[in-house]
């Protein structure tokens, strides 16, 4: 009997994600059904810092240099890096808090392992439930930099995917960093990561202003790639390394897929 | 009530030296059991007997460590999704939707067995009904008393109409009256023919519950057979405890010998094993004794196991 089933498990387990997936979207759009004030909430977020310091920092600030040296409004120059923050945002806090919940707490994986679903349904289901709902903060939030007027070159498209990339690479690193956490408190750790993340991979102001050293530590950052692939596709100007950006996303995407379907694994199916 | 061991062929679940390791320790050591169509079927014991793990086996959602396990004449290694399509399973605790309303608890869970949202919708009015629960309905999981909770896990185990339904001790921490109302709604369950599997560590569930039963203690299995069967094996047909005032019982070193067939001592009292409990109440009082109190009843599940553990149940 072991000969047929080798196969099975050599590969990654991902590999056998199924569309059954789709139920666990379903599930999270039942949930939020009743909670859709929390989803309206993940689109003022960004707003209000585009706001408060694209406009009334920027006001000071005046033009910046952009991606490719041009000098760009520096409402231009933050807002794409905002979107990439609160990309990651939705992705970690869905893949953090929620994920952990239903993981621990409410044994809402563990039901759902009793019917035909699979641990890597599980993990593909609730990853494309963070893109779905990513996606809805990202089309919400271009269409407020249109109508501002800011940014207008027809790369602007290519960001919904693009922030899509940032919310499935933060997303499936998260989860998989929580399948590892013990308690709440073990949050404080991801925090510490996050928040000097946002402050300082470029968001506010252009990496040139580090001395070299550390500028290239700041480059090597996951936010970085993500603020400045949305910056250089919101300006339009879209160099080479657009596509190390993405590379580099996708590899976190799939290495933290591969790994909370692993850890899932080893959690719920003892 | 079946008295024989099932046959083969109707057998839904077939296990054969089925055993659990985690890590160094043994859970399930090397189980043999058979489980026929249309049957309920227990398992008793202790907690930390390696009931949990068996059931989560039969479950699919626990990797088998040695032997051979059939559920659905398919192999749970293999085939897990498609055996999990066809069974239900209540879970030891509650793992209910606490984000979604009772009823969207029953029609999600069908969906995730590939239902239509109009089947769905369907048999969760209908279990609603069975579960006595369609006027809270549209309400939240989580004001639900600790029966009502359990109803609703049973009936959303019942969505996909399971060939197999499993219950991970089914009424534990629920009070007298929750309990019956659940040992009623499992029973017409069984009347229309479902295949039920329990675990348990009551004897009085147990003896409502089941056809044949299988004693679990520490990760064995010590005797298998009806309740009547088994209380007729391992006790005699009636009980006579003793309860003496603190200090008394510890002094009556020899004064109880030949009262009955078989004695046991417990922290709190004397249990004595004959097939007529008055005759031994009498013969104690005769010889002077003065418990406190005198309880004359018939042997139950629990004295078997007593008998084959020199343990009570429940600790």
């Amino acid at each position: 009997m072991t000969g047929p089933t080798l196969p099975l498990r050599v590969a990654p387990p991902i590999m056998f994600g199924s569309r059954r997936a789709l139920r666990l979207i379903e599930r999270n759009l039942y949930v939020y059904r009743h909670g859709w004030i929390v989803i309206v909430s993940g689109f003022f977020e960004p707003l209000f810092y585009l706001l408060s310091i694209g406009f009334g920092l920027g006001a000071l600030v005046g033009n910046v240099p952009g991606p490719g040296g041009a000098s760009i409004p520096y409402q231009l120059f933050v807002a794409p890096a905002l979107l990439a923050s609160s990309s990651m945002n939705g992705a970690i806090t869905e893949a953090t808090f929620n994920f952990f919940f239903k993981l621990r707490y409410q044994k809402t994986f563990d039901a759902i392992l009793s019917t035909p679903l699979s641990v890597a349904d599980i993990a593909l289901g609730e990853m494309g439930w963070g893109l779905i709902r990513g996606a809805l903060y990202t089309v919400g939030f271009i269409g407020v930099m249109v109508v501002l007027g800011i940014g207008v070159s027809p790369w602007l498209l290519l960001t919904v995917p693009a922030a899509l990339l940032i919310s499935f690479g933060f997303g499936a690193v998260g989860m998989a960093a929580t399948s590892f956490m013990r308690t709440w408190q073990d949050f404080d750790l991801i925090q510490l990561i996050i928040l000097p993340m946002f402050l300082f991979s470029g968001t506010f102001y252009p990496v040139e202003t580090y001395p070299d050293g550390l500028r290239f530590i700041v480059q090597l950052t996951p936010l970085y790639q993500g603020v400045d692939l949305l910056r250089s596709l919101a300006v339009g100007v879209v160099g080479p390394e657009a596509i190390f950006h993405v590379a580099y996303l996708l590899v976190m995407g799939f290495a933290g897929l591969f790994v909370v379907s692993r850890r899932l694994d080893r959690l719920l199916l003892k | 009530m079946t008295d024989r061991p099932p046959m083969s062929d109707s057998a839904l679940i077939r296990a054969r030296g089925l055993t659990k390791r985690f890590g160094a320790f043994t859970a399930v050591d090397a189980v043999d059991f058979e489980v026929a169509k249309g049957e309920s079927f227990g398992f008793l014991g202790p907690n930390g007997a390696g009931k949990t793990s068996t059931m989560r086996m039969i479950g699919c959602v626990s990797p088998i460590s040695g032997g051979t396990l059939t559920v659905l004449d398919q192999d749970p290694t293999t085939q897990g999704p498609s055996i999990r399509s066809r069974i239900g399973v209540v879970p030891q605790q509650d793992s209910l939707d606490t984000e979604l309303t009772v009823r969207e608890n029953l029609v999600l869970y069908g969906r995730y067995f590939g239902l239509s949202r109009a089947e769905c919708g369907r048999r969760a009015d209908e279990l609603l009904e069975f579960a006595q629960l369609t006027e809270r309905q549209n309400d939240e999981v989580e004001p639900l008393s600790g029966g009502m909770k359990r109803r609703l896990t049973i009936a959303r185990a019942l969505i996909n109409e399971p060939d197999l339904l499993l219950l991970d001790e089914p009424t534990t921490g629920l009070d007298p009256q929750a309990r019956h109302l659940l040992w009623d709604r499992l029973y017409r369950l069984k009347q229309r023919g479902v295949t039920l599997v329990l675990t348990t560590h009551y004897m009085d569930e147990a003896e409502q519950l089941c056809d044949r039963l299988v004693v679990m203690d520490k990760a064995k299995i010590v005797a298998e057979g009806s309740p009547r069967q088994l209380i007729d094996r391992y006790s005699t047909k009636e009980v006579t405890e003793l309860r003496f005032p603190a200090g008394v019982q510890e002094s009556l070193d020899g004064q109880l010998d030949g009262l009955a067939d078989r004695i046991e001592r417990l922290a709190d009292r004397v249990l004595l094993y004959a097939d007529d409990g008055e005759a031994v109440a009498v013969a104690a009082h005769e010889r002077g004794l003065q418990p406190e109190t005198v309880l004359v009843r018939r042997s139950t599940l629990e004295d078997v196991f007593l008998r084959l553990t020199g343990r009570s149940l429940i600790e």
